[in-house]
């Protein structure tokens, strides 16, 4: 029963990071961007979410999603004149741009943290056959098998996620197809935000505390997820994600308490090991890495 | 050049440079509506590049690209195809991992009129009865020959006032490069434009209303269709007098 208990609580990190990774690979994909700055998405969201403590439910998580779809935008419109440049420059970038971010929360919030705390009562447990199950993890796990398949819905059945696969895969024939790569470059990016502002609402529920390094220190997990399972592919990546927080979570559970400091160490060790054997990405097919520009 | 008053398409004093190299220098011909033209020469010409410049691939040096005596030069690639100009690009390029159906909605995305997609895409499985077998399954495991049929049948679902077409024989067994040149001369029939870039200079004289030679760049001598037979011509253009 132990054993089930730590599945689930796994499955509903490993959702969280699955969104977090799949808005950073559909961001990959149609620009071979690696955004840094993917973190600092849920930071903002996580202090739009401590703004609006004393508002209406609704209200809070309305301003959530704008913030980090505005955030997600600006994003965009900041690293669109390096669309030419290579990618290290690009990577570079969003770096500075996530430290910069970083800076300003820092300097308006301070490093104390502050309470965002939302929809507490999501923390409570049910008692289902033996299990101890928070309302949370049911929710982390719902919201992020819904968004995870309505991103693939939208990616297979409409004509804009038509269009960015096409860009994924070729964007120089897409041009030549009439695909207008700014629409779908800007379409890649508001998704990334719909879906880190949802993995930031079931975040602040489990932990309210929110610093200057929130999302950073989630999404720097995710991102290795991300390349260990495949930044190539769409499905790739976001496997990657949610097997690093599945990873993360099991080894918390499993780890003596004294030993929980080791947990990154293990996880970063685990992840040279598959990079050895696997280097173009745990969950893709072995075929050689090239990266597409 | 015909007696048409304004050509469809019209390439003016095109020079393309790739830093300090010309690829193409001081390049100008035009095409009517319906017209074919070939551009053929050996490797280096500069024939892919001129279509290259004419999509927006490569911005030009100096000189202009008019389509209906309004300049694109300068245009976004997605702003040509939009505009009503199709590239059946050099290697196909069609998406292996996509289906063949997915493929050819992709060609609709140029479209400027959304009505007749359904009469196109008949004449579309008309024309490419295996593209039509075939639409299930990745474009991937389509043979070289049905995957140049694909990608003729994406650029034709854009209802392209003009398709320029870079080497579609290449790779092809003749009796498959027969078959697209057949097809070709039946677009040309329904009304469209073609440029047709072509390594096989006899093949695309016999096809095109003219055939420019081109060689390091630059236009050597234009052909009319009656010049297909004259091997010597098409020699001392390839290889100068």
């Amino acid at each position: 029963m132990n054993a089930l208990q730590t599945v689930v609580d796994a499955v509903a990190l490993g959702s969280l990071f699955a969104l977090v990774a799949m808005g950073i690979a559909l961001i990959f994909g149609v620009m071979r961007l690696v955004n840094f700055a993917h973190g600092e998405l849920l930071t903002a969201g996580a202090y739009a979410l401590f703004l609006t403590t004393e508002l209406p439910l609704a209200v809070s998580i309305a301003v959530l999603f704008a913030t980090v779809i505005a955030f997600a935008l600006a994003t965009e419109v900041a690293v669109r004149p390096l669309r030419a440049a290579s990618p290290a420059a690009m990577l570079v970038t969003t770096f500075a741009l996530s430290f910069l971010l970083q800076s300003v929360f820092l300097l308006v919030w301070g490093s104390q943290g502050d309470n965002a705390g939302i929809l507490p009562e999501l923390n409570r447990a049910a008692d289902v056959g033996g299990l101890r199950i928070r309302w949370v993890t049911v929710a982390s796990i719902g919201v992020g098998a819904l968004l995870l398949v309505g991103t693939a819905l939208l990616l297979n059945r409409t004509t804009i996620g038509l269009e960015m696969r096409a860009a994924a895969h070729d964007f120089r024939t897409a041009r030549l197809l009439g695909v207008r790569t700014n629409r779908v470059i800007r379409f890649a990016f508001l998704l990334a935000g719909v879906l880190a502002a949802a993995a930031t609402l079931m975040l602040v529920v489990q932990r309210p505390l929110v610093t200057p390094v929130y999302g950073f220190q989630l999404v720097i997990p995710a991102l290795v997820g991300v390349v260990v399972g495949g930044l190539d592919r769409l499905t790739s990546a976001t496997l990657g994600g949610f097997a690093v927080g599945f990873g993360t979570s099991v080894l918390g559970d499993v780890l003596p308490s004294d030993g929980r400091v080791f947990l990154p160490s293990v996880v970063f060790a685990l992840v040279i090991v598959v990079l050895l054997a696997r280097p173009s990405g745990l969950f893709t097919r072995a075929r050689t890495v090239v990266e597409r520009v | 050049m015909s007696e048409r008053a304004a050509p469809l398409l019209e390439v003016a004093g095109l020079e393309v440079r790739y830093g300090r190299v010309a690829a193409v220098r001081d390049l100008s011909f035009a095409v009517g509506r319906g017209e074919a033209v070939a551009l053929v020469g050996p490797n280096g010409a500069g024939k892919s590049t001129t279509l290259h410049a004419v999509m927006g691939l490569v911005r030009p040096a100096r000189g202009d690209v008019r389509l209906g005596g309004r300049s694109i030069a300068g245009l976004a690639p997605e702003a040509v195809a939009r505009s009503g100009i199709a590239l059946v690009p050099e290697g196909r390029h069609v998406f292996p991992h996509f289906t063949v159906e997915e493929n050819l909605r992709l060609g609709l995305v140029a479209r400027r009129a959304h009505d007749g997609v359904a009469d196109d895409l008949r004449r579309v499985y008309r024309l490419f009865p295996a593209v039509e077998e075939f639409r299930g399954r990745p474009a991937g495991l389509l043979s070289g020959g049905q995957q140049q049929q694909l990608a003729i049948a994406r650029g034709l679902l854009a209802a392209p006032d003009v398709l320029l077409l870079d080497e579609p024989s290449l790779g092809l067994a003749p009796t498959v490069v027969d078959a697209v040149f057949e097809t070709l001369a039946e677009v040309r029939a329904g009304g469209v434009t073609v440029v047709l870039v072509e390594q096989r200079a006899q093949l695309a004289a016999a096809f095109a209303d003219r055939t420019h030679v081109l060689a390091n760049g630059e236009l050597r001598l234009t052909l009319g269709p009656g010049d297909a037979e004259d091997t010597d011509l098409l020699t001392q253009a390839y290889f100068g007098s």
